[in-house]
């Protein structure tokens, strides 16, 4: 019984990872209505700016700042540069790009920090593992981390009349263009956002799986399957769907599949949701005219 | 289709008008001033940190020609980019054994590639010498024998691990996490050849998981959960590092004993934390370059001046070049076996016929043997253990 336990308690741990990385794929998508393929590589590039940075000798929480400035930055002027011309493209033109960026990012940080495993340092400390080995301190820290960021991309989405504006220019960019809405600002803005919550799930996410190039590769699916789950829609649900995805695969892969069939797991459950229920457990379920 | 048959009739007719030795000897690749050698290696993409090897060989086969070369002929040593991808190794190896037509194919590294040309090469009836990777298939001489491996292989590291558990805890509960790929699969049958019909008993829980997880967490949790009190990892070091670490914040002390493959310091040992890695168990069979204890030894010596006046710019600590410039060494040693035959079969005839043979930066009392139903040259390690900031060799030179 303390096996079942143990499983769903590291399951909630790896959740909260897969969550991270949601959460940036719901926002990415509230504000563009795409799905970036190249979000985990990018947190993954963030990530090694903060060990830069780190390494030139600045403090933890100056350097996950800038960190989060450079990669809000990095995001805006991607979306200017590269998704402003394909704006009226088709959406293929679009997954195109997002995984040539991919690959882009993947290499350029293997050319520039080397394929290397680097350790990268926890801002909660290191400590006697809590609660008789179940939860190691920066495991706890990171999940309190992730439920700030949701709550905050909830509040920005629900209360603000940025948030609002957002929603609106990517649900209907001709209407929100006509009530005055600068659409462009807000796809750029979008991507900014997206981009620093990346980030701060890369910066949460290496003390646990190492600093590489090819960090975000796992991760990026399971958090894809966590927000279909969750719904696309839902930062709530993005939270929610990874957990349950770290606990599914825990579960699943120790007592009921084996450990060879955990990443089909997720993938089943991808195609699950997608034909039972595309809105997923907390999502709106969208309906465009046409 | 007539016409053909004809055409071919003429064909050994001619052939057997020409006066040729009696063994019908192959000479592809040699001339009088000549030899040609062909390798591959990724000098770009995912695996370009191996391209020292390509980097080492190149310089050594310079020294070979500076100094007279070898069978009265010069080295033209050919060594092609392909990015550790298989299809592009397909394509570089025609090329060298088509276009280039070289006499024989040294060294190239790794397992995906070296599987895809295995069969090709195999047919082609081109030597294919001291492969850069230690899976167990390169030594089936029987199906495949123009190919030789080199590395002591994982299956033979597992059995030298699987002696080593029975005889230091004969009542183990044991624990085994694997790749689940070819490298992975070695682990597991060398553990089950020495315990054969009691594998599962001693193996309480076997786990595996995919190169692309994110973490194996849940993996270690099982491992812990099984009550088990030694654990062997048969994982690359990125998934080392994160069970060490995660076996640490769990407060589980097994006996852990560790593939090879990720006994390198800086990209597993440094990452888990040094602490962390107390007492885990792996093997060995090169000399490490930073080890102070061969400071003064002759090989090292003659080492560092190569490295000094070929590779200037080489990164000394890089184990890399270690190994490359014992395998460029065992090469040489078949070549000058060869004599004046430079013919494809007297090159396999003299690799698999090397008599033990001491070569540079193995560890003291190591040494490279083959014979025609013997196609794994090392097959010797010695055990070490880590303790406070360096892996400490211990015991005797194992063979399997």
């Amino acid at each position: 019984m303390e096996g079942v336990l143990h499983q769903i308690v590291s399951g909630i741990a790896t959740g909260g990872i897969y969550a991270s990385i949601a959460l940036a794929l719901v926002m990415i998508f509230l504000a563009t209505h795409h799905i970036n393929f190249a979000q985990g590589e990018m947190a993954m590039f963030s990530t090694y700016i903060a060990l830069t940075l780190l390494q030139l000798g600045l403090p933890y929480w100056a350097a996950f700042l800038a960190t989060l400035v450079f990669s809000f930055v990095m995001g805006v002027i991607l979306q200017r540069i590269l998704l402003e011309p394909l704006a009226n493209a088709p959406v293929l033109a679009s997954v195109g790009a997002f995984l040539g960026l991919l690959l882009i990012f993947n290499n350029v940080a293997g050319w520039l920090f080397s394929y290397t495993l680097k350790p990268f340092p926890s801002p909660f400390g290191v400590g006697d593992p809590m609660f008789g080995g179940m939860f190691s301190r920066h495991e706890l820290g990171s999940t309190v981390v992730t439920m700030a960021v949701l709550l905050s991309v909830w509040a920005f989405f629900r209360f603000t009349r940025l948030g609002l504006a957002m929603r609106g220019a990517a649900y209907n960019p001709v209407s929100s263009r006509l009530v005055g809405v600068p659409v462009g600002r807000m796809l750029a803005l979008g991507w900014g956002l997206a981009a620093g919550i990346g980030a701060i799930a890369g910066m949460m996410v290496a003390p646990v799986v190492f600093l590489d190039p090819n960090m975000m590769g796992g991760v990026l699916l399971y958090a894809f399957a966590g927000a279909l789950l969750g719904g696309i829609t839902s930062p709530l649900g993005a939270v929610v769907g990874g957990v349950m995805m770290g606990v599914i695969e825990n579960l699943a892969g120790a007592y009921v599949v084996g450990t060879e069939l955990k990443l089909t797991t997720a993938l089943v459950i991808i195609v699950l949701v997608l034909v039972v229920k595309p809105s997923g457990l907390f999502g709106k379920a969208l309906a465009s005219r046409v | 289709m007539k016409r053909r048959t004809v055409l071919a009739g003429l064909g050994s007719i001619a052939a057997a008008g020409v006066a040729r030795p009696a063994s019908a000897a192959t000479v592809v690749g040699v001339t009088a001033t000549e030899i040609k050698i062909g390798h591959t290696i990724p000098y770009s993409g995912n695996a370009s940190s191996y391209s020292v090897g390509g980097k080492s060989h190149t310089a050594f086969f310079k020294r070979v020609n500076d100094m007279g070369g070898v069978g009265g002929r010069k080295i033209n040593f050919i060594s092609l980019d392909d990015a550790y991808n298989p299809a592009k190794t397909v394509e570089q190896i025609r090329r060298l054994v088509e276009q280039d037509q070289v006499a024989l194919v040294f060294n190239p590294l790794g397992t995906p590639t070296n599987s895809a040309i295995h069969k090709y090469i195999n047919q082609k009836k081109v030597p294919h010498l001291f492969v850069a990777t230690s899976a167990d298939k390169w030594g089936d001489y029987k199906n495949f024998p123009w190919t030789i491996g080199y590395a002591p292989s994982y299956r033979t590291e597992a059995q030298i691990y699987g002696k080593y558990i029975k005889a230091q805890r004969p009542n183990a509960k044991a624990t085994l996490i694997y790749q689940n790929d070819d490298f992975g699969k070695d682990y597991l049958h060398g553990l089950q050849d020495v315990y054969g019909k009691d594998f599962d008993k001693v193996f309480v829980k076997v786990v595996t998981y995919e190169s692309s997880d994110a973490t194996v967490d849940s993996q270690v949790v099982s491992m812990k959960d099984s009550g088990a009190d030694v654990m062997v990892t048969a994982c690359i070091p990125k998934f080392t590092a994160q069970i060490i670490r995660k076996s640490f914040d769990i407060g589980w002390k097994p006996l852990h004993v560790m593939s090879n493959v990720s006994s390198s310091i800086a990209s597993t040992i440094t990452p888990a934390g040094p602490e962390k890695a107390e007492g885990i168990v792996t093997s060995n069979f090169l000399k490490d370059a930073t080890d102070p204890e061969w400071k003064t030894a002759p090989d090292m010596i003659e080492w560092r001046a190569f490295m000094a006046k070929y590779i200037p710019d080489g990164d000394t600590t890089d184990g890399n070049y270690v190994y490359a410039y014992g395998v460029a060494s065992l090469m040489l040693q078949v070549l000058k076996q060869c004599g004046t035959d430079f013919s494809r079969e007297n090159i396999m005839k003299q690799a698999s016929n090397i008599k033990p043979v001491s070569l540079p930066l193995l560890l003291p009392g190591m040494q490279a043997a083959t014979t025609p139903t013997d196609f794994r040259p090392l097959k010797q390690l010695q055990l070490q253990r880590w303790k406070t900031n360096t892996w400490e060799r211990f015991g005797a030179i194992i063979g399997a």
